[in-house]
């Protein structure tokens, strides 16, 4: 198994040492030093049908120091990357609200996180890495159980290994484990569930062990760090990714991120795993297995007539599923497979739907 | 009704302004005394100008008796000195005792039209306390005359108490000294701002108030330079009436139509006088003291029909000029920027007259706001300022947005308009009348002003642009610096200094290495 979470640190400050380099030699033949990174505008944002993923179009930023409005983002850019590099250099983290105080040392002071937040998405366009990369970590965290022997690159874990199964509850999908090297897994597969409760019962069932797979709890919306991870288990492991959500629009949507990306993300094309799949709770799911449900709000409706009109959701089970929502016009979460006793949903609803899964 | 008697006496000019004493600006004991400085005032600084002496003006006011606590309004003595040619003996009574004295045809610009202004504060002042003038002359240096007038009203005839005599001390210059009731309490704010406004456009002058209360202001010299003083000029044709022209035609020794209109107008020469005459229909060979009353009226008619008479010339005129005007400003203002306009001479109704407008922003002087100061043949104008035309052109003929001056900006608009006859709207002299040539002058002279100091914020704000533009340069490169030299694993900071607008000395770029390492 290839060590790559340290091949990525190195070439994050690789990265981090090239811009440092740009800005140090135009300053010493006294030119004003500039970076230029694609536009985040709304404008910029544009759907890849090849990628089924949105990306940034050809508009970029040139952001220059020569320029008296730009002068001062600009200093808290390079700041940034001689904060992180830092970071990156001594084996440490940093969240993005430890950003915003850290600068205050610095005189490059952040008016709000809101500011600061935004430099930390400049830099990740900067060198095209996520801000997980160069150890900036977002404060909401997911858990991940199962088989799998993991080696720490943290200082003063190096070296040390545990196995995600050791503990029922489940670890903190956090800044040590997303730079862990993968070691060993008798895993075939990723189940990746949107609630925590759910999660739980897979454990207590042994779900991990009746399909070989890893559990991870995305809690809702999954932040970057899961979706990483994730994407790392696909590609380093070759695990394929099964999602399971509510049987809402919104619970459709936490999957279709998972396999095409947001739009707020558009500038990082290592989050999605396009092959994962949608196992369910899907409309025709609630009809087919007498779920409990409940009528959709007029919020519901109008985000899935939203979602109808998103490149993301062109053809397949996407827009089929939004259409049988709109149409029963009514949702049921996972929980309500309890009406039909506590392991229905992992004796009899999950190998059904995996089946079915991969035979799409 | 019919056979109701209806007296008409003649009355003589005298009477007619006692009568009428509102008119000349003595309608209270407050406004008498301002009236009676500023006559007296104008008056000698006329007198200076002409002979181009540098005038030097005391301006003594002190209560008749000075120990009273009595309240105002109350007899004040008003003495004007000045260093002015003097005035021959022989014509000092009818120049004092006398209104309308030397009433003549020839214009040329001044501050008083018919040296009635005087007069009349000489008038008022023997009116409200009977008392005579005095007036210390000496025109040749050699002898100083004293003579202590008074005016017989009725006759409009000057009645010479005393007459004196004594060596000079070789200096000319004329002294008046007369007693008036005034109200120095409620005058004493007009006559500060008269020698302030004054001194802005006499700045060749040396002018020295001394209150009731003997203290002293003096309005030093900022300049030795004088306007060339005017020339005296024959009437020209569209000023005229057909009562002037009557008089004209009686002072005349012409005998024919033609000589007499090249003669007797200013920029009329036979050529022209024929043109006209042809134009008129009339004679040319005719003898003007023949004409009827319907011809005289028809031949003024076609005067102002006639439109091929020259504009006047400006030679009767005595504009400050930028140096004087500036120099005003500056001294009395003490603004931070200050800008002049001077307008080509032009003419309404066949008055040749020229606007000069200055303007002073900022310094310590001026207040937040836009402050206007009028002047007209050198006169500062007080009074009713609202219905003055420069006060119409600022509020309502220019456009302020056009030259983006911050609002409340301190500033000062000086306008000066110089006329043979200045259109006064009243005989009180304080407000200028809507002439549209006046207006079309002022406007533009204004605009002009507004243009140069629009132009020095437009440079001033560049350049603070520049200078704070180097201060942020100077507050983040250092650290863009700093940082990237750590990313980049360099040895030495980079040479940046020119970025800043200064080229690193050897020792200042050792200074930074020993500071990194």
């Amino acid at each position: 198994m290839k060590s790559t979470a340290s091949l990525r640190r190195r070439e994050v400050k690789q990265l981090l040492r090239q811009m440092g380099q740009r800005v140090y030699t135009d300053l010493d033949n006294a030119v004003f030093p500039e970076l230029v990174f694609p536009s985040r505008s709304v404008r910029n944002i544009v759907y890849d049908e090849g990628l089924k993923q949105y990306i940034l179009g050809s508009s970029s930023i040139r952001r220059s120091s020569q320029n008296i409005k730009h002068i001062r983002p600009f200093s808290q850019l390079v700041w940034l990357a001689y904060f992180v590099n830092k970071l990156v250099a001594e084996g440490k983290t940093s969240t993005l609200r430890d950003v915003f105080y850290s600068s205050q040392a610095y005189n490059v002071e952040f008016v709000d996180q809101d500011e600061s937040d935004e430099i930390i998405t400049d830099l990740e366009e900067v060198l095209s890495k996520a801000r997980e990369d160069f150890s900036v970590y977002p404060e909401e965290r997911s858990a991940i159980f199962g088989d799998l022997t993991i080696e720490y690159t943290v200082p003063g874990y190096e070296g040390k290994k545990l196995n995600l199964s050791s503990h029922p509850d489940g670890y903190l999908i956090g800044p040590s484990l997303s730079t862990a090297e993968f070691v060993d897994t008798s895993a075939e597969m990723v189940l990746a569930v949107e609630k925590g409760g759910i999660f739980t019962r897979f454990v207590e069932e042994k779900v991990h062990k009746k399909f070989k797979a890893l559990v991870i709890d995305t809690a809702g919306q999954p932040p970057r760090s899961t979706r990483y991870m994730l994407k790392r288990l696909h590609q380093e492991l070759g695990l394929p990714v099964y999602i399971v959500t509510d049987g809402d629009v919104y619970g459709e949507h936490i999957a279709m991120v998972i396999i095409s990306g947001s739009a707020n993300a558009a500038h990082l094309r290592e989050l999605t795993v396009s092959s994962a799949k949608w196992v369910g709770v899907w409309a025709s799911d609630v009809v087919k297995y007498k779920l409990p449900s409940n009528p959709m709000t007029e919020a519901d409706i109008k985000r899935a007539q939203e979602l109808k009109k998103d490149p993301r959701y062109t053809g397949g089970i996407w827009q089929r599923e939004l259409d049988l929502f709109l149409k029963i016009r009514r949702k049921s979460e996972l929980e309500a497979f309890s009406k039909y006793g506590l392991t229905h949903i992992t004796d009899k609803y999950l190998p059904e739907k995996l089946r079915e899964a991969k035979g799409m | 009704m019919a056979n109701r008697q209806v007296a008409f006496a003649e009355i003589s000019p005298s009477e007619f302004f006692y009568r009428n004493r509102d008119l000349a600006g003595f309608s209270n004991p407050a406004r008498a005394l301002y009236s009676a400085v500023r006559e007296l005032v104008e008056n000698s600084l006329d007198a200076c100008e002409l002979f181009k002496i540098l005038p030097e003006v005391t301006v003594t006011v002190s209560g008749l008796d000075r120990d009273s606590e009595e309240p105002d309004p109350k007899p004040y003595v008003v003495t004007v000195r000045d260093n002015g040619p003097g005035i021959d003996p022989r014509y000092v009574p009818n120049a004092f005792g006398r209104v309308f004295f030397g009433s003549k045809f020839l214009l040329r610009q001044s501050r008083g039209m018919f040296g009635m202004g005087g007069t009349m504060a000489i008038l008022y002042g023997q009116i409200t306390t009977t008392k005579p003038v005095t007036v210390v002359t000496s025109f040749d240096g050699n002898t100083t005359y004293t003579f202590d007038l008074m005016i017989d009203i009725q006759a409009n005839r000057p009645i010479v108490l005393r007459r004196e005599s004594q060596h000079g001390d070789g200096s000319t210059g004329t002294s008046v000294k007369l007693t008036l009731e005034g109200d120095y309490f409620r005058a004493a704010q007009k006559i500060q701002d008269y020698f302030k406004q004054c001194a802005m456009v006499t700045p060749y002058a040396k002018l020295t108030h001394v209150d009731p209360q003997g203290r002293k202001f003096p309005f030093e010299r900022g300049t030795s330079a004088m306007p060339n003083p005017p020339e005296e000029t024959l009437p020209h044709p569209y000023g005229i009436d057909v009562e002037a022209f009557r008089r004209l035609v009686k002072q005349s020794t012409q005998t024919s139509l033609v000589k007499f209109m090249s003669s007797s107008f200013h920029r009329v020469g036979p050529k022209i006088a024929s043109q006209f005459l042809q134009f008129a229909g009339s004679d040319p060979n005719k003898n003007p003291g023949e004409l009827t009353s319907e011809e005289t009226v028809r031949l003024v008619e076609a005067i102002h029909r006639f439109d091929g008479f020259l504009q006047p010339d400006a030679s009767c005129l005595s504009p400050l000029g930028s140096e004087i005007l500036d120099a005003g400003i500056r001294k009395e203002l003490q603004p931070e920027f200050a800008a002049t306009s001077i307008r080509p001479p032009s003419a309404y109704s066949g008055y040749p007259f020229i606007v000069e407008v200055g303007l002073a922003y900022g310094g310590r002087v001026l207040s937040p706001g836009v402050k206007l100061f009028r002047f007209a043949n050198r006169i500062p104008l007080l009074y009713d300022e609202a219905s003055d035309v420069s006060w119409r052109v600022i509020s309502e003929e220019i456009d302020w947005k056009r030259y983006r001056i911050p609002p409340e900006a301190p500033l000062g608009i000086i306008t000066h308009v110089c006329s043979t006859k200045i259109p006064y709207k009243t005989v009180g002299k304080e407000y200028l009348a809507d002439r549209p040539e006046l207006e079309r002058e002022l406007k533009n002279a204004v605009r002009d002003v507004l243009r140069q100091l629009s132009g020095y914020l437009k440079k001033k704000g560049s350049m603070e642009m520049v200078k704070r533009k180097l201060n942020i340069y100077g507050k983040y490169l250092p650290l863009i610096a700093r940082f990237s030299t750590n990313l980049a694993k360099a040895k030495r900071p980079p040479r940046y200094g020119k970025l800043l607008g200064k080229r690193d000395s050897p020792r200042e770029e050792q200074r930074r290495i020993e500071e990194y390492s």
